[in-house]
């Protein structure tokens, strides 16, 4: 039994101006001790993605439909005190993007990572004090640094932190959304080193969500590939990034500089991506797919085994 | 009156700009209890000494990491921040440099202008010789004027087109040399009603359409997302090619610098720490900084997630406040670690000097300089 399977999700925000279609019927798992990438760019739902699995959709978001079943429980349907006492933080928690600004600037670093311990675990104050200093040693920070507060950190210190926090009761899923964007390089690799070590010394399973395929393939074992709220392409990494299938994968894979090999002309996707309170019909990606044929912009392309466990929703693959 | 044919001008004819030894040093408030026990002001040293000189159609890039001084350098150049020390030479088209001259600059032999020597009042026709583009798309384009007002401004300000007709011409060409075409429907939108890369496309045509000779490209693809960065960057080139702007690319990331620039300098702690022909930089870099840079960059290759990245740098870039003595890099330089005992006299001690290690391509660091 996988650690997470989500089915059929939808999550829409209810605005003004319209429904917008930001997650719009994705399925995936995760298995204990992997690592999904959820790629894409931005408007594409990949971080409401991540707010719907926390059972948390951002207002004016709900969760629509569909079921995310966390250890053979469905918590979709849970209520909200449940949620807080049984899931969040210590089933599933997050790392969230621009951690930089997740921190409360007016409490020290130790007494905001010992909150959740005491609220949600247990802890006593004594207790909780030790644990944040083990906590800080393992994200490789200075134990010390729990009595400063977050304007004394660097960008990457503060992302420690976070980390720190999301791993403080052990949770066996955390959802990391962008964490390493706002960083600089070295930094985001130090951060990615952190994580890879968190991953196999700890066992945790992980959501990882990044506009960047370059940054994902740092640590994701499997890819989800998302685009205008979908999934178009899902596989495991050595597929996707080696074989990929979809217009939209490959030409997202070449439009990275790459630092080796000859200097190829980069690629880009022309267009933009489509207004999700009013998608175009058929596949969302025909008005900017160079292979568009007959049938893509009149019906919905499904999700197709084009090998063992790598799916592509696109017309070029699918019999008819 | 202010060409002097017979001397020789400090720029070749090939050269648009030179900086010699740039400083830019921000001071810091002082407490009255400092100030009255007579401690030296403090400076946050932003840029602290870089030389370079810039060919034209040349797109010359400066790597770092944030706070290393890459965008002060850009900033002052554009005369955005005072330049504390230093030189910064450019070439000017003649009926600048009369501008100039009524306004009290001094005009050099070959219509040279030091920029820090122009006085305030003379900024704005400096203006039409050197632009920026900024970061942040979303920030930088103004969202109560629609995109006509945008480029309309600099036309007005520069008294470039005087009628509203020959404006609107201007504009329209503009536009559709960076493709927001039909021009007519772009012109009456606003900001918000375009895509981050639309954005960018409008703060580049407000840039060219005054024709300067150098733009400054302070991260101009670093907000965007990695779909739409090559499309800026095809933009840039096609615009070096049609007006002949030379470019000063800012930026962070070393895979983008390989495919826009003709040369690379990396520079950290206010100052440059390897110059090079792009390619040959990220092909055979020397100093230990600029190695690191390079085996910190994502690649999309799954089998990176199967070992841990091989980094050759310890913490984090320290304050401009508080430079290290001697070398810059040494608190974080792994090389000097291991070998201590040899290098404890110079790395810790000495600033190391920018030389020649082959043509073309210059470092500063002890593991090369002879001692």
């Amino acid at each position: 039994m996988p650690l997470l399977e989500v089915r059929n999700l939808k999550t829409y925000y209810y605005t003004l101006s319209g429904v917008v279609k930001a997650v719009d019927g994705v399925s995936f798992t995760v298995e204990r001790g992997e690592t999904l990438g959820i790629a894409g760019e931005s408007g594409s739902g990949k971080s409401t993605v991540a707010f719907s699995v926390m059972v948390m959709p951002p207002p004016p978001g709900r969760i629509v439909s569909g079921d995310i079943i966390l250890d053979g429980e469905n918590i979709v349907k849970m209520k909200e005190s449940e949620l807080r006492r049984k899931i969040r933080w210590k089933k599933i928690s997050m790392v969230f993007q621009g951690a930089m600004n997740a921190l409360n600037p007016v409490y020290t670093i130790g007494y905001q990572i010992a909150e959740p311990l005491i609220l949600h675990g247990g802890y006593t104050k004594k207790e909780a004090e030790e644990r944040v200093k083990e906590l800080l040693e393992m994200v490789g920070l200075d134990p010390t640094i729990a009595k400063r507060y977050p304007h004394e950190l660097s960008g990457g210190q503060k992302q420690r932190v976070v980390i720190a926090m999301a791993l403080a009761l052990e949770p066996p899923l955390v959802i990391a959304d962008e964490p390493t964007t706002a960083l600089d390089v070295v930094v985001q690799a130090q951060i990615m080193n952190l994580l890879k070590k968190l991953k196999w010394e700890k066992k945790i399973s992980m959501i990882f969500i990044s506009h960047d395929l370059a940054v994902i393939a740092e640590v994701a074992d499997k890819i989800a590939v998302m685009y205008g709220g979908k999934i178009v392409e899902y596989g495991p990494a050595d597929k996707v990034y080696t074989e990929p299938k979809h217009p939209y994968t490959r030409l997202l894979l070449k439009s990275i500089p790459r630092l080796r090999g000859p200097i190829e002309k980069l690629e880009y996707i022309p267009g933009v991506p489509p207004d999700l309170r009013n998608p175009p019909p058929g596949c969302r990606f025909h008005p900017r797919c160079p292979y568009r044929f007959d049938p893509c912009d009149k019906e919905e392309p499904p999700l197709i085994e084009v090998e063992k466990d790598h799916y592509v929703a696109c017309w070029l693959y699918a019999k008819r | 009156m202010m060409e002097k044919v017979s001397e020789k001008s400090i720029l070749a004819p090939d050269e648009v700009l030179k900086v010699e030894n740039l400083k830019v040093w921000f001071p810091l408030k002082r407490g009255i209890g400092e100030a009255l026990r007579g401690k030296p002001r403090r400076y946050v040293r932003a840029v602290d000494g870089i030389s370079f000189t810039l060919k034209e159609k040349e797109t010359f890039c400066l790597v770092g990491e944030s706070g290393c001084g890459k965008t002060t350098t850009g900033k002052a150049i554009m005369r955005l921040v005072p330049i504390t020390d230093g030189k910064v030479y450019v070439k000017v088209p003649k009926e600048i440099a009369e501008d100039l001259w009524v306004l009290g600059t001094d005009i050099l032999p070959g219509n040279v202008v030091d920029l820090a020597q122009v006085p305030d009042r003379a900024i704005k026709p400096l203006r039409r010789v050197i632009q920026m583009v900024y970061q942040d798309p979303y920030a930088s384009l103004n969202p109560r004027f629609t995109v006509r007002q945008i480029l309309e401004e600099p036309l007005m300000i520069h008294g470039i087109a005087l009628s509203r007709e020959e404006r609107l011409e201007i504009i329209a060409k503009i536009l559709e040399t960076v493709k927001l075409v039909p021009p007519e429907e772009f012109m009456e939108r606003y900001p918000h009603q375009l895509s981050g890369g639309q954005r960018q496309r409008v703060a580049f045509a407000r840039a060219i359409i005054v024709n300067p000779k150098i733009t400054v490209a302070d991260e101009p693809v670093s907000m965007l997302d990695v779909s739409i960065r090559a499309e800026i960057l095809e933009l840039m080139e096609e615009l070096k090619e049609r007006f002949g702007v030379t470019y000063i690319f800012i930026t962070h990331d070393l895979a983008v610098a390989r495919y826009i620039c003709d040369r690379i300098a990396v520079m950290y702690l206010g100052k440059f720490v390897e110059i090079a022909d792009a390619r040959r930089l990220i092909e055979n870099p020397l100093h230990p900084y600029t190695k690191a840079l390079i085996a910190a960059i994502p690649e999309p290759d799954p089998e990176n997630r199967k070992h841990y990245r091989n980094l050759r740098i310890k913490g984090e870039v320290p304050s401009a406040v508080n430079i290290p003595p001697g070398c810059r890099f040494h608190p974080r330089c792994v090389d000097f670690e291991e070998r201590r005992k040899e290098l404890s006299e110079y790395c810790p001690v000495k600033e190391p000097p920018l030389i020649e290690i082959e043509k073309d391509h210059y470092v500063a660091c002890w593991l090369y300089a002879k001692k």
